[in-house]
């Protein structure tokens, strides 16, 4: 039978290290059931029939965080073999806390006393043998890095595992908690795992609401318990939760004070670069160099030159010409040779043009994540953002969307909170990316002539609808609740290991690539088929130009609903809808429905602002105005196939992901009615119907702005009520 | 009682008491900051706000509305 070991410990402790050293490539990744949070299982190296889970780094095993649930509901309910609790020597105290948790739940416990080579370095002494003694369990001295004490430590793990000898704690709380605790104890014997006893009961005591919901006690039983805790509350004028961690901290304290003898205490070098990264003059300037340096190189200078060489060379040259060649000299039907050739690799080498410049930012965000940086600049940032409902880490998403929306949405994974995430998510790709450009510079070039003020603008109304997205939807109900705790850990830095990195860049690159075939290549197939067929000479089939094609039948369809907006014509709609492939796809619909009679060409144009002959498209809208609320509604309404895709991943909801498309679409929407719509009025237009939907448009907008925070129940009150 | 946000940047404070309930207050507790614990106020984000703290030999971030639930001596 094979044996299953959990891999505990706090944040920052150096678990990924240990990890990776202990299975070396033999992983896997996944997602914890119905969460975003990575589940990384792999095989003890040496061991062949041990499974290691590493589950997520947390502090403790309260209820309110997803890892911390994640955690404690694999533990109780899957009972692991054994736990391997990663501790940092060099953080002793709070890192011992999880500790004194997990000891109490029954399951065979061996410590990893980690870093310890730091520890001896600043001359300290930890005697690990007596720590084993006192908390009851045995204890291996491991540097991780270094790969010191990782085979002792699976040795014994595996002992443990397969002896099944339970941690035997020792710590004993003041007598009236012990005497409470029995009496819990004693009152819930038949309801839950006897080895698990003792932590059932301390839980309960701590009126925990997860496990009062998992343990289904009776009314009766429930009413005893809390006179038992109100009782001991009452003679420790304190909460119960409160008396448990004070307890459990004096314990540590103690056991500390026995086991460590600290060497004097200077500025270590962490706080010295500390001191002038997160200084109050030159913290901001710091920040701005290093998010210039990560912004110029991976979307502006090497990550733009690998993307267009995968397109045009690898995909575009190497692979499509090539490939169509031989599929027209083998004598393949048309219909085929296109579906191949540009519905399948073509979507595919979309996809894969983004590759390169994703691994750049991946290898930046692992740099910056493993050395300890970015829990700096949420610290720098965090008054800013929190006013939009997001986190100081939110910043990294929006700066790296002005690239590309895909990675952008793939770095918000960093944000531990899953509210400011969901919010970071969603207003992400508002941020004009790098395939919006072009269409910026079509409707500048082709209707304003080329004035300065059309593309510093696309900025604008980006971060501007972000920030009023973040205002209006921290009042709606999905982003209310109990405000996320900014309550987070300032890591010692140290420099970046380069296995942590690679591996880091490798899961986030292939869970990218997976999950972006499937969706991305279904999609492409699809609009690929509404573009190239449709009735033509009274049967169905391939069509020669668009506007003889399904897609044009769906345009002419649905542009009623534009005309609101300015641009109810069909060629604007099946501009839009193409957008949604990929957004240059505008000025290449545009190309093709013009005069100009190509999209290349289109496109070409765009690049070398050859005003003049884009004059064609300005006939396809009614005034300045609707032109630039169609570009408005470009920018801003659903995002490419592969950055909605990123958002259906991330997410990992379809219900959520639903909402932010929808909520794009209808912001867009709004956005752009208003524009047409009083931008007319103000010019000198009549006031119509379409006015007064305007002004009260904005009306709603300015309600939803200004109006004070709704009221809101302490959610986890209520329910904790209910649940006694 | 001052809180922990009144404490001045470079000063020293003991923990008498961490005032709520729910996840806040569990967080801040489940961190270290318990009763009788000592706390060095290190600075002050640019912004203004959150502040950093040594707490229990480590550095911890928190928001100046978080800290005002931490009552100090």
């Amino acid at each position: 039978m094979s044996i299953s070991i959990a891999l505990a410990g706090n944040p920052n402790s150096g678990k990924t290290t240990l990890f990776n050293a202990l299975t070396g490539s033999n992983q896997r990744v996944g997602n914890w059931p119905g969460v975003t949070v990575d589940k990384k299982e792999g095989k003890l190296k040496k061991y062949k029939d041990v499974e290691v889970i590493d589950l997520p780094g947390i502090y403790s095993l309260s209820p309110y965080t997803k890892e911390e649930v994640v955690s404690r509901d694999y533990l109780i309910n899957e009972k692991p073999d054994a736990i391997i609790n990663l501790v940092d020597a060099s953080n002793i105290e709070r890192n011992l806390f999880l500790t004194t948790q997990l000891l109490d739940i029954g399951i065979p416990v061996i410590i990893a006393l980690n870093m310890i080579d730091i520890v001896n370095k600043n001359g300290d002494k930890i005697d690990s043998r007596k720590l084993s003694e006192i908390l009851g369990c045995p204890v291996v001295e491991t540097s991780a890095l270094k790969g010191d004490g990782l085979q002792e430590l699976s040795r014994q793990a595996v002992e443990i595992a397969k002896s099944g000898k339970k941690a035997s704690p020792k710590r004993q709380f003041s007598k009236p908690v012990e005497d409470a605790l029995a009496k819990i104890a004693e009152l819930i014997k038949n309801d839950v795992p006897a080895e698990s006893l003792r932590w059932y009961a301390i839980k309960l005591f701590e009126r925990d609401i997860r496990v009062l919901e998992q343990t289904h006690l009776s009314n009766e039983v429930k009413g005893q318990i809390e006179e038992i805790i109100l009782e001991c509350e009452n003679a420790y004028d304190d909460t119960s939760v409160s008396i448990i961690i004070h307890e459990s901290y004096e314990y540590i304290t103690n056991v500390v004070q026995s086991c460590v003898k600290k060497a004097r205490t200077g500025m270590t070098i962490s706080d010295r670069i500390d001191s002038v990264v997160t200084n109050r003059i030159l913290g901001l300037p710091i920040f701005v160099a290093v998010m210039f340096l990560v912004y110029y190189i991976s979307v502006t200078t090497i990550g733009t030159l690998v993307t267009d060489f995968t397109n045009d060379m690898f995909v575009g040259t190497l692979i499509q010409e090539p490939l169509g060649n031989w599929l027209q000299s083998i004598g393949t039907a048309d219909w085929l040779t296109g579906l191949i050739v540009d519905g399948i690799v073509g979507g595919i080498g979309s996809i894969l043009g983004f590759l390169p410049q994703l691994l750049i930012l991946f290898f930046f965000l692992a740099i910056l994540e493993d050395c300890g940086y970015m829990a700096r600049i949420a610290f720098l940032m965090d008054r800013l953002f929190r006013k939009f409902g997001m986190s100081g880490k939110s910043f990294i998403p929006l700066l790296i969307g002005t690239g590309c929306g895909v990675p952008g949405i793939m770095a918000s994974r960093t944000i531990e909170q899953q509210n400011d995430r969901r919010m970071t998510i969603m207003t992400t790709t508002f941020m004009p990316c790098g395939a919006k450009l072009p269409v910026i510079a079509l409707i500048a070039g082709a209707i304003f002539g080329g004035a300065w003020w059309v593309a510093p603008s696309a900025y604008f109304l980006g971060i501007a609808s972000v920030i009023v997205s973040g205002i209006i939807l921290k009042k709606t109900k999905p982003f209310m609740g109990e405000p996320s705790p900014f309550v987070m850990e300032l890591p010692a830095y140290h420099f970046p290991s380069a296995v942590n990195v690679a591996r880091s860049i490798y899961d986030r690159g292939s869970s990218f690539v997976k999950k972006a075939f499937t969706v991305y290549l279904l999609a492409s197939i699809f609009v690929w088929f509404t573009a190239s067929f449709g009735f033509a000479n009274g049967s169905f089939g391939l069509v020669e130009s668009l506007d003889q094609s399904i897609l044009h039948d769906i345009g002419s369809a649905i542009a009623g609903l534009f005309a609101p907006l300015g641009f109810g014509r069909w060629e604007t709609t099946v501009a839009t809808f193409m957008g949604i492939v990929a957004k240059e796809q505008v000025v290449g619909v545009f190309g093709v429905l013009t005069s100009i009679g190509d999209a290349d060409l289109a496109l070409e144009l765009v690049d070398s602002a050859n005003l003049e002959s884009l004059a064609p498209v300005a006939a396809l809208f009614s005034s300045s105005i609707a032109s630039y609320s169609f570009l408005a509604f470009n920018l801003l309404c659903a995002p490419c196939i592969a950055a909605i895709n990123t958002i259906r991943a991330e997410m990992n909801n379809w219900k959520w992901s639903l909402f932010a498309i929808g909520y794009q679409c209808g912001f867009a929407y709004c956005v752009s009615l208003m524009i047409y719509q009083l931008g007319t009025f103000f010019a000198g237009g009549s006031f119509g119907i379409g006015t007064f939907f305007g002004f009260a448009v904005l009306a709603v907008f300015l309600f939803m702005l200004f109006r004070p925070m709704p009221k809101q129940r302490t959610i986890a009150n209520s329910k904790l009520r209910a649940a006694i | 009682m001052p809180t922990l946000r009144e404490i001045p940047v470079g000063q020293t404070a003991t923990v008498v008491k961490v005032n709520g309930t729910g996840a806040i207050a569990r967080r801040i507790m489940d961190m270290g900051i318990t009763k009788g614990v000592q706390i060095h106020v290190r600075r002050i984000a640019p912004l203004g706000d959150p502040i950093e703290i040594t707490v229990r030999g480590y550095e911890l971030s928190l928001r100046k509305a978080d800290a005002e639930m931490i009552e100090v001596k």
